[in-house]
């Protein structure tokens, strides 16, 4: 009778095991077409998968021996988690599109091969110098180039025109230095009974907090947070303490809200009239064109001594530890998403810069920058574009100077300790990569 | 289990006869225990062969793990002792999550077992409508999964949109590093009372009616009545709750991933949360495994304290 | 007895009824967003006639139906497995006394307080070396054996009298026969209860398929509101979200209110204390 149960509980374990492999033989079946696994930092729902899948689509149907699956792992960092995880655990992806940013940590991996060693022909150098320098400072370690610009953006100033004229301030002229910014963000601050009703300006500083704070660095003259081999930060330099604490200013003055202002709700305060302006991606235009029901405005950041935003975003990345013959397919395939025209028609889509000047030349681009001229801002701005702060493992090193800047915003630390500790920490991880 | 026992050795004793010496029972018994171990092996085996693939097995690989570094850049882990466990009693972020889960267990597990049981009592005092909707009503949230949860407490405490907006636009518990981790602590709170209360159900349910009559009639008031004659009578199913609530305020984090990814800072990061950063986005398996260990260890402590506490009680009652 | 209700049990009476009304709040607040038509989802005080389209605007936007199948599969999957084991090792707990009890008993007690989702870590490393991540086969395994069930099932078969069985035995009755036809009738109690905490658990369960799953077709109810909830990079739309969040939780919390007099009487006789 013992075996009765035996075999039904090993039945029940073999089932299992069935399952298991069931997955893997279904996978192996189709040979003859060339399966391309992409990890690309989307949400379903969030808007961009049905532009991805139709463009993957597409390519297969002109190359029927390649099909390429996109696998939507969320967030940025959802991917690189996901991708690390695979990478380690011998699933190494063919290609990717992850934040540009964790190209020291997966350099560290030894996980992505360098892009120079496919462009053999004259026309494929030619394709990799179209884009545009400042989106190529954060896709390149030195002179090798290991990534390829896609979904890029900067960071832009947007305001309500109908809030400035209201505060008595000409909607035709934004901020353009920190001065302007503070005294036109007061002036903005809108009080009724005792309780703010609109703010003169929200700078968002949960998620991309070191990315706005690079914002406050790199107007200092171009200092950065960091060198360009990943292997240093300067969180304790005086002018990273100085754009701090100007920003924190801000909020002191009662024009921005105390504590952390959240970056998703950043552009509904501002449709909703709560904020009059605010610091925000180039990613989210087309999301406030399509809502805004005041007259609004798109400017580049004020500037200290200099303009300047750092760019920021998603590139294309091949890896090793695949076949050659895959890596060229995922190269050719990187080649044809590059092209200018679809370039041009997926920043009109999502509102991302167009990563090659020779996309704004384009007829589809011209027609709809004529309609729509503030999608040039951000492409204008790339002329003070400098690289987002990206360093050897990543995760923990941004998130040091996140903890900082938010310690500062909620009172809980003064500017200096919070720095002193953050580069501490950074120095801690980057000791072994120097 | 003896009657069980005797139930099995009957049969055979009478076909044995009455050659019987004491020595021969003996051996019998003997034989006849060991025949019952294996078949109570074998009907446990299924059961035994997850537990070591799951429980047992990870724990021992997360302690061998523990020893060696074992991140992004190293191809092949190397040995290095206790470096992990140090790196540990140096990392402020480590310290901060200790706390924080200990602010949460020491405010937790008393408000939600308080609560509890004076919800199953308020329940269990009124008629039929009563109870069901009180049931309904407290209860409720056990059944809500904790990422919604936590989609709909976000959307309570954001701030000028969040339903606390309308009280004071210029709240922001969840952007302030003091008040973030009490947002999420009355969150929890309300998420587990009910499912404590649950239990509270049960256990007064096992009072008998005359308990509480006899007590009426000595003149008792509701609230002599619970202090004296209720919460006494419900000790086993405090300690049992007790149990359950402290070691679910060590292994309860999914909400951060929604609410706060445990900032500010790391006002409202956990253990288990920082395990899954450390081990998940770092990529420091080493250091993620040391943690885990320290966790482990922890619920281990709370389960031998269970253990001992049944066990004298076992000795005291049988 | 009137003159028993003083004005204190009258102060705790209003406490308790104000305790309710704020515990009902969340529920009534998500169930309003997800109904609200989006423009006056952030009023307050707007009256609106309910609408569907946010649960549409969700169905439409996010494969949700494959959510569903995804979490009814592993649920199924693990309680289906779940009862049998738990049924075996309850009852050798309950019935049985053999060598190694003792230690075997705390292996399971250690097992209820650790849970599989404390080692994410070194489970998931074991994954993906049998080749198992990403697969929902994978999602379920660690909770094929559960402590707490088989506690449960300890409890109620040393409630049930020895003697129905020894006369089912004499009758010729197999072990499996026994097992079948005199325990599991009365443990259908225990399986009620003990099956809404697993059912709950795994509706709930969220860490583990988040690091267990890559595609989108694996990912279960839970981590596909999660994922809906970050998706958006240019800004929080909470009438899509509550939505989200509404279907997410009205399978079980409907489940809990038909059955709630069935599910709590089941929870008083299981001998769970």
């Amino acid at each position: 009778m013992f075996k009765k149960v035996m075999a039904f509980a090993l039945a029940g374990m073999m089932m299992t095991g069935v399952m298991g492999t069931g997955a893997v033989t279904a996978e192996a079946a189709n040979d003859d077409v060339m399966e391309l696994t992409m990890y690309f930092p989307v949400s379903v729902g969030g808007g961009p998968d049905a532009l991805i899948d139709a463009l993957c689509e597409e390519y297969h149907e002109e190359n029927p021996n390649v099909k390429v699956t996109p696998v939507y792992a969320g967030s940025y960092a959802d991917t690189r988690t996901k991708v690390q995880a695979a990478i380690k655990g011998g699933n190494t992806p063919d290609l990717a599109i992850m934040f540009s940013i964790d190209l020291y940590s997966l350099l560290s991996m030894d996980a992505i091969a360098d892009i120079d060693s496919f462009c053999t022909t004259d026309a494929d150098k030619e394709w990799l110098n179209g884009f545009y320098d400042g989106f190529m400072m954060n896709s390149r370690d030195g002179e090798t180039t290991y990534g390829i610009p896609w979904q890029r953006s900067t960071i832009v100033l947007y305001y309500n025109k109908d809030a400035f004229e209201a505060a008595g301030l000409d909607p035709e002229q934004p901020p353009k230095t920190w001065d302007e910014l503070r005294e036109d963000a007061k002036k903005l601050t809108v009080t009724e009974n005792g309780q703010v009703t609109q703010y003169g300006i929200q700078i968002p500083s949960d998620g991309y907090a070191y990315w706005m704070l690079q914002t406050f660095c790199v107007q200092q003259d171009g200092f950065n947070l960091m060198n360009d081999t990943g292997t240093e930060t300067y969180y304790d330099d005086e002018r990273t303490a100085k754009g701090l604490e100007f920003w924190k200013s801000l909020a002191d003055d009662g024009s921005m809200p105390e504590g952390i202002v959240a970056w998703a709700t950043t552009p509904s305060d501002f449709l909703e009239g709560k904020t009059a302006m605010m610091y925000h991606t180039t990613g989210n235009l087309t999301n406030v064109k399509n809502n805004a029901d005041f007259n609004f405005g798109v400017a580049m950041l004020p500037a200290d001594e200099s303009y300047g935003s750092p760019t920021g975003g998603g590139n294309f990345y091949i890896f090793k530890g695949v076949s050659e013959e895959r890596q060229q397919a995922a190269f050719d395939f990187i080649k044809w998403m590059t092209d200018d025209e679809r370039v041009a028609q997926w920043s009109i889509d999502t509102g991302y810069v167009a990563t090659r000047p020779s996309a704004y030349d384009t007829e589809r681009m011209k027609t709809y920058a004529e309609d729509f001229p503030y999608c040039l801002v951000a492409r204008d701005q790339l002329e003070y574009g400098y690289a987002e702060l990206s360093t050897y493992n990543q995760a923990e090193v941004q998130k040091a100077i996140d903890d900082a800047i938010s310690y500062v915003m909620t009172g809980q630390q003064d500017v200096e300790s919070a720095l002193a500790t953050a580069q501490q920490t950074a120095d801690g991880i980057l000791q072994a990569y120097r | 289990m003896s009657t069980a026992e005797q139930a099995l050795i009957r049969p055979q004793m009478s076909a044995a006869g009455s050659t019987v010496s004491l020595e021969h029972i003996r051996e019998k018994a003997k034989k006849k225990k060991w025949r019952t171990s294996i078949r109570a092996w074998l009907l446990l085996l299924p059961s035994l062969i997850f537990l070591g693939i799951f429980t047992v097995y990870p724990i021992v690989q997360s302690a061998i793990s523990s020893l060696y570094k074992d991140d992004l850049t190293t191809i092949a882990p190397i040995f290095c002792g206790l470096d992990n466990y140090k790196g540990l009693a140096a990392d402020p972020v480590f310290w901060e999550c200790m706390r924080n889960n200990l602010l949460i267990a020491v405010v937790t597990v008393p408000a939600s077992i308080g609560l509890g049981v004076l919800m199953a009592s308020f329940s269990h005092s009124l008629g039929k409508k009563g109870k069901t909707i009180t049931r309904i009503g407290f209860i409720y949230p056990t059944f809500i999964p904790l990422v919604a949860a936590a989609n709909i407490w976000m959307f309570i405490y954001t701030p000028i949109y969040g339903l606390l907006g309308y009280i004071n636009p210029n709240w922001r518990l969840l952007a302030n590093g003091k008040t973030a981790i009490w947002a999420i602590i009355v969150m929890l709170i309300w998420k587990q009372a009910g499912y404590l209360m649950l239990f509270y159900i049960a256990g007064l349910n096992g009072i008998s009616r005359e308990v509480f009559e006899a007590a009426e009639l000595d003149g008792a008031d509701g609230f002599q009545k619970f202090r004296l004659v209720t919460w006494p009578l419900l000790k086993p199913t405090t300690m049992y709750v007790f149990i359950i609530a402290l070691t679910s305020a060590f292994k309860t984090v999914d909400h951060l991933y929604i609410m706060t990814k445990g900032g500010p800072g790391n006002a409202t990061n956990m253990l288990l949360f920082y395990i899954y950063q450390t081990g998940f986005d770092y990529w420091n398996n080493g250091k993620a495994s040391a943690m885990t260990v320290i966790l482990v260890g922890v619920l281990l402590v709370i389960t031998a304290v269970k253990f001992f506490y049944d066990d004298r009680k076992a000795y005291y009652h049988d | 007895m009137i003159k028993n209700v003083k004005i204190g049990t009258l102060f705790y009476r209003t406490v308790m009824w104000i305790l309710l009304a704020l515990c009902m709040i969340p529920l009534l607040w998500v169930i309003r967003t997800a109904f609200m038509p989006t423009s006056k989802a952030l009023d307050l005080f707007a009256v609106a006639v309910p609408t569907l389209d946010n649960i549409r605007h969700v169905f439409e936007t996010v494969p949700f139906l494959q959510y569903y199948g995804n979490t009814l599969l592993i649920t199924v999957l693990v309680l289906g497995v779940q009862l049998v084991l738990v049924t075996l090792a309850g009852y050798a707990f309950a019935r049985l006394d053999f060598y190694g009890s003792r230690v075997l008993f705390v292996v399971f007690l250690a097992q209820m307080m650790i849970a599989p989702e404390v080692l994410i870590l070194p489970n998931y490393s074991l994954m993906v070396k049998l080749g198992l991540n990403d697969t929902r086969i994978g999602i379920a395994l660690p909770f094929f054996a559960s402590a707490m069930g088989t506690l449960i099932v300890r409890q109620t078969i040393k409630t049930i009298p020895i003697e129905l069985e020894e006369a089912a035995k004499v009758e010729g009755a197999s072990f499996l026969q026994v097992l079948w036809h005199v325990y599991v009738p009365l443990l259908k109690p225990a399986f009620v209860s003990f099956g809404m905490i697993s059912v709950s658990y795994q509706w709930n369960n969220f860490l583990w398929p988040l690091v267990m799953t890559d595609s989108v077709g694996k990912r279960p109810l839970s981590l596909g509101l999660a994922m809906f909830a970050m998706s958006f990079e240019t800004g929080a739309q909470w009438s899509d979200v509550s939505a989200a969040t509404f279907l997410v939780c009205a399978p079980l919390l409907i489940l809990f209110i038909v059955f709630q007099k069935q599910f709590i009487e089941s929870f008083v006789h299981s001998g769970i204390k």
